[in-house]
């Protein structure tokens, strides 16, 4: 294996790392602030998917579907705000989790209702479509490097949003006293709606940005939601640089075992079961992280308790 | 009001070969393998409804010991019909057709896994335990794809169901009744557990731990047994389920698989001995009818959930029999 690879392999796992950002940090800021698990996360990061597909198809501009993706997710995530989650955030978890689990069979039956079973395509845009060269003569996908420095700036925006703006600060003030924020006349359930759009957006312009690359389809959402989890659960819940360190954490992660693991293997075995044993070890190699930071840090590496 | 739970469960819980048996008459074995579907269903139900009714433990993984369960009779029963032993390197062990002894692999199996997740996992409470669960049934499906030795992503098919002393298992009716007394056994030991002192101290540390902890329990001690002993009857069910079948396939560890473990609890009505195998049944019976209504029949389930979650909080058995006697 060449150090060029290894380093494509590198920028791979980044980029699957920040878009597991953007789906982990709606989830945990849900959770840090209106205390609630939400399972449907990842059926609005399929509505942004299809949202995106359907526009790219109609009018073939990708930054057109771009914004439907956000705009059709944040408003997916407001309606159901308003109509259901709104009435479970005094429940228990079992409750949210039945909850949003309904939501999911809801969200993707009527897809797979208006859009049928088959994948749709999302194409990457004509001037992103071919590589380009990185320092070092390594040639890599401009659009996944579109990706990663998107990803980027959106965290950058995140973290300033959170820490600098208005409504940064009442969200902050949400997460450690939601009583008394309403007391100071702080509009809370105006206050949720607005957090739950924004992570849904989030997830809705994670799904069309991976929409690119992988295929459209019923389903897509769910893999990634458990991804976020694990990312959450090694991350800390609540925290946002958290989820940053531990999206990059999973991504490369995933990424580096499922082609080193193999190779490693193939070191004192042969080809095919080397390939075996590697690539199953590899499927497992996440939640083998998870269980070790779990060890040494039940609430996540920068969880509170 | 006791009396009319006890009178509700009598039925629910006689409904089962009472709806076998008439398809025995009526010559339906369609409705006899539903009915039989059912009664592993409720089983794999009842075993989680010891973790998350008594326990208070929102297990979304409990499909890891459900697949295990599954695997465990596929792989023995596949090499027993490939005449290949299973392990040949220092001690021959051969493959085996025997529902019994495949029965204890699977809940021996399941156990031991369900005592790693469960030792992991009850480190953590509430939001992170129902995450790693999650993740950790998770981590068993895609290891299940990625192995190729037992058919990976397709799955294994055996071709002959497996034996019982005394029975022909190939007649629905007859398999039907063994999981029916399978069923019963392990409802009647719950109901023994429920009332044993681990059972009420298990559900007081659900309520107040800290007060369990200062009569000098351990919680988490409590919470492991319950998850290990949780496990093993999920991981029975799963043998059971994929004998039903003559089939596994990773779709056994889906995390969908233990969405609707839940779903089966809630809708049956929560900590409840009976909850589970009405919620089951009622499971069964709308995903045959809704199925022939349209293609999309479970967004309907989904519509029918979350009416039950946000506005009828007790499930069937709390609706008919009233609320004052759940247990919380």
């Amino acid at each position: 294996m060449t150090t060029l690879l290894l380093i494509e392999q590198v920028l791979n796992g980044l980029q699957s790392g920040i878009m597991l950002f953007l789906m982990a940090a709606g989830l945990t800021l849900i959770f840090g602030v209106m205390g609630l698990i939400n399972l449907a996360h990842g059926s609005l990061y399929m509505v942004g998917a299809f949202a995106a597909a359907a526009v790219a198809g109609a009018t073939g501009s990708f930054v057109l579907a771009l914004m439907a993706s956000l705009i059709a997710a944040a408003a997916a995530g407001a309606v159901i705000e308003m109509v259901v989650i709104r009435r479970l955030y005094d429940r228990d978890h079992l409750d949210q989790v039945l909850a949003t689990f309904a939501l999911i069979l809801i969200f993707s039956e009527g897809t797979r209702w208006v859009f049928g079973s088959f994948p749709l395509y999302l194409d990457v845009p004509a001037a992103l479509a071919g590589p380009v060269t990185l320092p070092g003569g390594i040639l890599y996908p401009a659009y996944r490097l579109l990706i990663i420095v998107v990803g980027l700036a959106i965290a950058a925006g995140l973290f300033l949003l959170i820490a600098r703006t208005r409504i940064g600060i009442q969200i902050r003030a949400g997460e450690s006293d939601r009583e008394m924020i309403g007391a100071l006349g702080v509009d809370i359930s105006r206050l949720y709606t607005i957090v739950f759009a924004l992570g849904a957006a989030l997830a809705g312009l994670a799904g069309a940005l991976v929409g690119a690359i992988q295929s459209v389809q019923v389903g897509m959402g769910e893999p990634v939601l458990i991804l976020a989890f694990v990312v959450i659960v090694i991350g800390g819940i609540g925290s946002i640089k958290g989820a940053l360190v531990g999206a990059l954490l999973v991504g490369l992660t995933d990424t580096l075992g499922g082609v080193l693991l193999p190779l490693a293997f193939g070191v004192f075995m042969d080809a095919s079961t080397a390939t075996a044993v590697g690539s199953a070890l590899a499927s497992m190699s996440i939640y083998i992280l998870m269980a070790i930071v779990l060890l040494y840090r039940p609430t996540g590496l920068f969880g509170t308790v | 009001m006791i009396r009319r739970e006890g009178i509700i469960n009598t039925l629910i819980f006689l409904s089962l070969p009472a709806v076998a048996g008439a398809a025995l008459l009526l010559d339906e074995p369609f409705t006899i393998t539903l009915a039989t579907r059912a009664a592993i269903l409720a089983l794999a139900a009842v075993g989680l409804n010891l973790a998350l009714g008594l326990g208070g433990l929102v297990s979304l993984g409990h499909a890891a010991f459900f697949g295990i369960g599954g695997y465990a009779m596929g792989i023995l029963a596949s090499h027993a019909q490939s005449y290949v032993p299973l392990i040949d390197t220092w001690i021959v062990i051969e493959g085996t057709k025997s529902m019994p002894v495949i029965w204890l692999v699977a809940v021996i199996a399941s156990a031991f896994a369900a005592l790693a997740i469960g030792a992991l996992s009850l480190r953590t409470s509430g939001v992170y335990f129902i995450m790693i669960t999650l993740a950790f049934g998770q981590m068993f499906y895609y290891f299940a794809i990625s192995w190729p030795a037992y058919g990976g992503e397709d799955g294994l098919s055996i071709y002959v169901r497996n034996d019982f002393p005394g029975l022909n298992t190939l007649v629905p009716i007859q398999f039907f009744g063994l999981v029916f007394t399978i069923l019963a056994l392990v409802l009647w030991a719950m109901g023994r557990l429920a009332a044993s002192p681990f059972g009420l101290a298990l559900n007081a540390a659900r309520q107040n731990a800290e007060r369990v902890e200062t009569v000098g329990l351990t919680p988490f001690r409590l919470r492991l047994v319950a998850f290990v002993i949780s496990g093993a009857i999920t991981g029975l069910a799963g043998a059971l389920f994929a004998d039903l079948n003559r089939f596994v396939s990773p779709s056994m560890f889906s995390w969908q698989m233990s969405g609707e473990f839940i779903v089966f609890i809630v809708l049956g009505g929560i900590g409840r001995l009976f909850g589970p195998v009405a919620g089951a049944c009622l499971f069964v019976v709308l995903e045959h009818m809704l199925s022939g209504v349209s293609e999309f029949w479970l967004i309907y389930v989904g519509a029918i959930l979350l009416l039950v979650v946000l506005f009828a909080r007790g499930g069937l058995i709390g609706t008919l029999a009233g609320r004052a006697v759940a247990h919380d």
